[in-house]
């Protein structure tokens, strides 16, 4: 960027030739009057308050709307700009309520302060007060409310959806005097399609769009969003030992600010009166309130009965990396077992055998802030604005700055308003979908071959095997056009950098793998990968998930994915811990469940997790929990799981703990501490180490995370250089290994971290689901999130705007199909498939395709996962939870 | 989406400029903007419903509730203004019990004021169904509905 120097009021100023006046002069620390501007959006220039003189021109200009040029003289004030700054300020004054004191925004008000500096005179304006009457405040929405008394038409709500949120909920409606902020249809808020995300509301120069809740915190605490993988950073409110309210970080490079529903109004569970507050041990049938040294005495003395294979502990993607450290070197180092593993076989277990098999390591290879400049991203199998609000912005900003969107998804999913294509396959045909895409690109001989040649191994075998991927049995598979599968291949392989964006959609198949490893064929064909802006992006589902998984919360590696079962690896933890270990891998997530009910384990360990709610095939979950001798669960909330414990111990919040989580971009970011641990509940790596010492255990005498930080940082290469001082401010990326070392920003630059250095293409044929609609049962059922409320909504729930936004399950249904099934908006039904049944409300849509239905998991009076089939991948043992058929009855 | 606008929607391009021109067609055919057309216009142009609720209400030319099989356009041009329109439409009102821009229950008629039809030296005047009735007195406007009730 070149610079120029222009001067303003005398004052010389050096900028960037593409900055406005207004912007140089507020970089400069010069006010010039302004209500419109926001510097996250483009400028509009419609309050008319930051007029200025330039010389050599004549008349006036609009400062926000000029930029600036080599040698411009500037003056920002003078009797005539100040007297037109006066009439225009006196008319918006004649239509602002004039109740300062009391309005939510006095004293941050930028109505204030450019009265102040300008000045009026209240005897004219008041004879132009216009006669509208009094328009009643919407208070529809449960976190803020909209007063249009108040509103000076600034515009910045509306541009602030548009241009920031994507979202487009509000717009100006009528015209002239009656001119109002207004939704489509002039609805209240909350019946529009607003997301809640509240951004217009930390906008608004005035008090038009106010929260509801508005106590000033006392102190704030910088710390990570507990919520989906993203990872934003936030600053917690502190008022006594009470969250009062959160804000985005703007520094943060994650997400500059910007926050989802979840995020800024969702902390209200940490105080929640239901915290679970002293331990519980089960006595005949019943929880009865215990002192922490009954219920870690008996769950030492239960433990040491059941070490070894008749053990398992599932660990938690919630917890901090150095709490899923210390729950898997209890359960290696003092139980002797590696059966231990988290939710992660829930949602991305096939990304890691996947992806390990063809680049050697298992995740996002790019970071978030990379899609700003994708020129193609390939969303397939993620709900991005649902699941991953925050990332969803950025897709919606590189489609702003130029980039092409295809969505390919079962379902209509919001992204597709933004799409350039939008592929919409049948569920679990993704991989014939992606190998039709792959054989357009090979015939029209699309590939990056210097890239293929260099850098990948197995590709003159694997163009042998596209046989069977011929378009019209692509088309016949998937039900998705020829030609769509063929634009969108020719733009996803032309107009590069292209990334593809994947979750569970992709993931939670009984072939997940091979989605996964169709997913990287694409990308190695066409050299979208190893790149900036371009690569294979899964989108981890929960705030910790990558580091629970970096950390060894998985059967057959330790922390840093070293397998168990190599020697090398075992006598490294072996002389770091001073003990002998398993070299046997240990049982999945879901053959524990299994095991248990084969009475083979005989005492869980749970930290953090609702399997009740969120495995497949609940009702066999509830029956195999049932029959454990001796059950712990380590939680917030008494959750349907933790009804089937013996001892269940509080655990504390996000927000009541120092340590580390890992966002789904690799970053290791600090979480700390804002209050005290509610009432007698404890963190869970202090839980774990008592468990441990009171067995008898060395190695668990640590006083705070960042001792458990080092020491597991000590064990992985490739965190060996991240320390709590470096991240103090900004998270670093793995790998890495070095303290000089500045994190890695996309994965794959030089080399695979495959054995060979080199990517390899794997062939794969189409396998279909285990259970497809039948005579019996018609319907296929996938399953997919809400925005507002997050996994077994265990904390959303807790929350009662969350509540109120999404208040029950429903059952998307096509319309052709409610119609065939006489089944209409809010009709409540039985939803039955052979392994169970829910009744649940109807609510007909288009998003759905004909024989495809649709529910959450959020919701335990409607649990959908005692529909589900729990049949898995080979490889990764990941449940099929987006397909399983089901049909309905009217109730 | 009914037929009417996928037959309308046939003539249009689908590009973001059409949109004044695609709510008069769709206005001329069905009398109105409904709310179901006005998403449907969104999703065929490719813009925020919130977009086309804006530009919709802006122009006074577009109504959002069906127009009575009777539909009664009052001038409130200078004219017609100063020869009583005001007391016309108040007279109007009081006989079919709606007010300015509404239509009545049974959809027989409604009422809209416009600036001026055209018609001065006739002043006040009204036009029903493009019928216009001039020189306008309360008992003309009486006579006028009554007439028409019975």
């Amino acid at each position: 960027m070149s610079k120029v120097n222009i001067n303003i009021d005398g004052i010389p100023i050096t900028t960037d030739s593409n900055k406005t006046i207004l912007e140089a002069a507020l970089e400069n620390n010069i006010y010039i009057p302004n209500l419109c501007h926001h510097e996250d959006l483009k400028p509009v220039g419609v309050c008319r308050m930051c007029m200025v003189e330039i010389e050599g021109i004549r008349g006036q200009a609009i400062a926000c709307k000029t930029t600036v040029a080599e040698g411009m003289k500037v003056k920002i004030d003078s009797t005539e700009i100040n007297a037109i700054r006066q009439t225009t300020l006196e008319l918006i004054h004649a239509n602002h309520a004039q109740d300062c004191t009391t309005c939510h925004q006095n004293n941050n008000c930028q109505l204030q302060e450019v009265t102040a500096y300008v000045g009026i005179n209240e005897k004219r304006f008041e004879r132009m007060r216009k006669t509208r009457p009094y328009i009643d405040i919407d208070t529809s929405n449960p976190f803020f409310n909209l007063d249009h008394n108040k509103c000076i038409m600034c515009g910045i709500c509306v541009r602030t959806c548009d241009e920031v949120q994507g979202v487009n909920a509000l717009d100006y409606g009528n015209r002239g005097f009656d001119t109002v902020i207004s939704t489509f249809g002039n609805k209240p808020i909350k019946e529009s399609i607003c997301e809640s995300c509240g951004e217009c509301v930390v906008r608004c120069p005035v008090g038009a769009l106010y929260p509801k809740l508005t106590q000033v915190p006392s102190r704030e605490v910088k710390t990570v969003c507990t919520y989906c993988g993203v990872g934003c950073n936030i600053f917690l409110g502190v008022r006594g030992d009470k969250i009062v309210s959160s804000r985005g970080d703007r520094s943060s490079i994650v997400n500059k600010g910007r926050l989802c529903v979840k995020g800024r109004f969702g902390y209200d569970f940490v105080n929640h009166p239901d915290r679970l507050k002293v331990p519980l041990i089960k006595k005949d049938g019943v929880f009865v309130e215990a002192t922490w040294d009954e219920a870690l005495d008996l769950i030492a003395t239960k433990f040491a009965a059941a070490k070894k294979e008749k053990f398992a502990a599932f660990s938690s993607a919630r917890v901090t990396n150095e709490e899923n450290y210390v729950v898997q070197k209890f359960t290696r180092a003092v139980m002797g077992t590696n059966n231990i593993d988290h939710c992660a076989r829930l949602c991305h277990a096939p990304t890691v055998s996947g992806l390990v098999q063809t680049f050697g390591s298992g995740a996002m290879t790019n970071s978030i802030d990379e899609f700003l400049h994708t020129k193609t991203v390939f969303s397939i199998g993620s709900n991005t604005t649902a699941a991953h609000p925050i990332i969803a912005l950025h897709i919606k900003q590189a489609k702003r700055n130029g980039a092409k969107i295809i969505v390919a998804n079962p379902k209509q999913i919001d992204l597709c308003h933004h799409a350039d294509l939008f592929l919409q396959q049948y569920p679990g045909t993704d991989v014939a979908l992606l190998f039709g895409m792959i054989r357009v690109i090979v015939d029209e001989k699309l590939y990056d071959k210097k890239f293929i040649s260099e850098r990948c191994e197995n590709f003159e075998a694997f163009i042998t095997t596209l046989e069977d991927f011929s378009l019209e049995s692509v088309e016949k598979i998937t039900g998705v056009p020829q030609s769509l599968i063929a634009e969108a291949a020719r733009m996803y392989a032309t107009n590069g950098p292209s990334s593809i964006v994947y979750a569970m959609g992709i993931t939670q198949h009984t072939h997940g793998t091979d989605n996964v490893l169709a997913i990287s064929n694409l990308a190695l064909l066409t050299g979208n990968i190893g790149k900036e802006s371009a690569g294979v992006n899964p989108l981890r589902g929960q705030n910790n998930v990558q580091g629970a998984c970096d950390m060894g919360a998985l059967p057959d590696v330790y922390p840093g994915y070293q397998k168990v079962n190599i020697p090398a690896n075992q006598q490294k933890f072996e002389a770091a811990w001073g003990v002998k270990l398993d070299d046997k891998f240990g049982i999945t997530h879901t053959e524990i469940i299994t095991e248990i009910e084969h009475g083979n384990i005989k005492a869980l360990y749970q930290v953090g997790e609702n399997p009740v709610i969120s495995e497949a095939d609940a009702n066999h979950v509830k029956k195999a929990l049932s029959k454990l001798d001796f059950f712990v669960v380590q939680d917030i909330f008494m959750t349907e799981t933790a009804q089937f414990a013996h001892v269940i111990l509080p655990a504390a919040s996000f927000a009541e703990k120092d340590g580390t989580f890992t966002n789904t971009e690799r970053r290791v970011q600090r979480v700390r501490k804002a209050i005290e641990p509610i009432s007698e509940s404890k963190t869970d790596w202090w839980i774990t180490c008592q468990i441990a010492k009171r067995m008898g255990a060395q190695g668990f005498d640590f006083s705070n995370a960042e001792e458990i930080w080092k020491e597991a940082s000590g064990l992985v290469t490739n965190y060996a250089g991240i320390t709590y001082d470096r991240i103090d401010k900004v998270g670093l990326q793995w790998p890495c290994p070095t303290l000089e070392h500045e994190g890695t920003k996309f994965l794959h630059k030089e080399k695979f971290a495959t054995p060979s250095g080199k990517a390899k293409f794997i062939p794969l044929t189409y396998k279909i689901s285990t259970e497809l609609p039948d005579k019996e049962y018609p319907l296929l059922l996938t399953t997919d999130r809400s925005l507002f409320h997050y996994h077994t909504s265990t904390m959303t729930r807790k929350v009662a705007g969350l509540r109120i936004l999404d208040e029950e399950e429903l059952l998307k249904i096509n319309p052709a199909d409610a119609k065939a099934f006489d089944v209409k908006d809010g009709d409540m039904v039985k939803v039955k498939s052979r392994r169970g049944e829910v009744e649940v409300k109807v609510k007909v849509s288009n998003i759905c395709q004909r024989g495809v239905v649709s529910m959450t998991f959020h919701f335990f009076e409607s649990p959908t996962n005692e529909l589900t089939i729990c049949a898995v991948d080979p490889i990764a043992k990941i449940p099929e939870t987006k397909v399983c058929a089901v049909k309905i009855e009217k109730m | 989406m009914c037929e009417c606008l996928e037959t309308i929607f046939k003539k249009f391009k689908g590009k973001e400029e059409e949109l004044i021109p695609l709510l008069q067609s769709v206005q001329e055919e069905a009398g109105f903007l409904s709310e179901s057309a006005m998403r449907d216009i969104a999703k065929f142009l490719r813009i925020p419903q919130s977009k086309v609720h804006g530009v919709a209400t802006f122009y006074a030319q577009f109504r959002f509730k069906p127009k009575g099989r009777k539909h009664i356009m009052l001038c409130r041009g200078t004219a017609c203004h100063v020869k009583g329109a005001p007391r016309i439409l108040e007279e109007i009102e009081n006989h079919l019990e709606i007010k300015e821009g509404e239509t009545s229950a049974d959809l027989e008629h409604s009422i809209e004021s416009v600036a001026c039809i055209g018609a001065c030296s006739l002043a006040p005047c009204i036009t029903v169904n493009n019928k216009v009735h001039a020189d306008l007195t309360p008992q003309k406007i009486e006579a006028l509905f009554n007439k028409r009730m019975n």
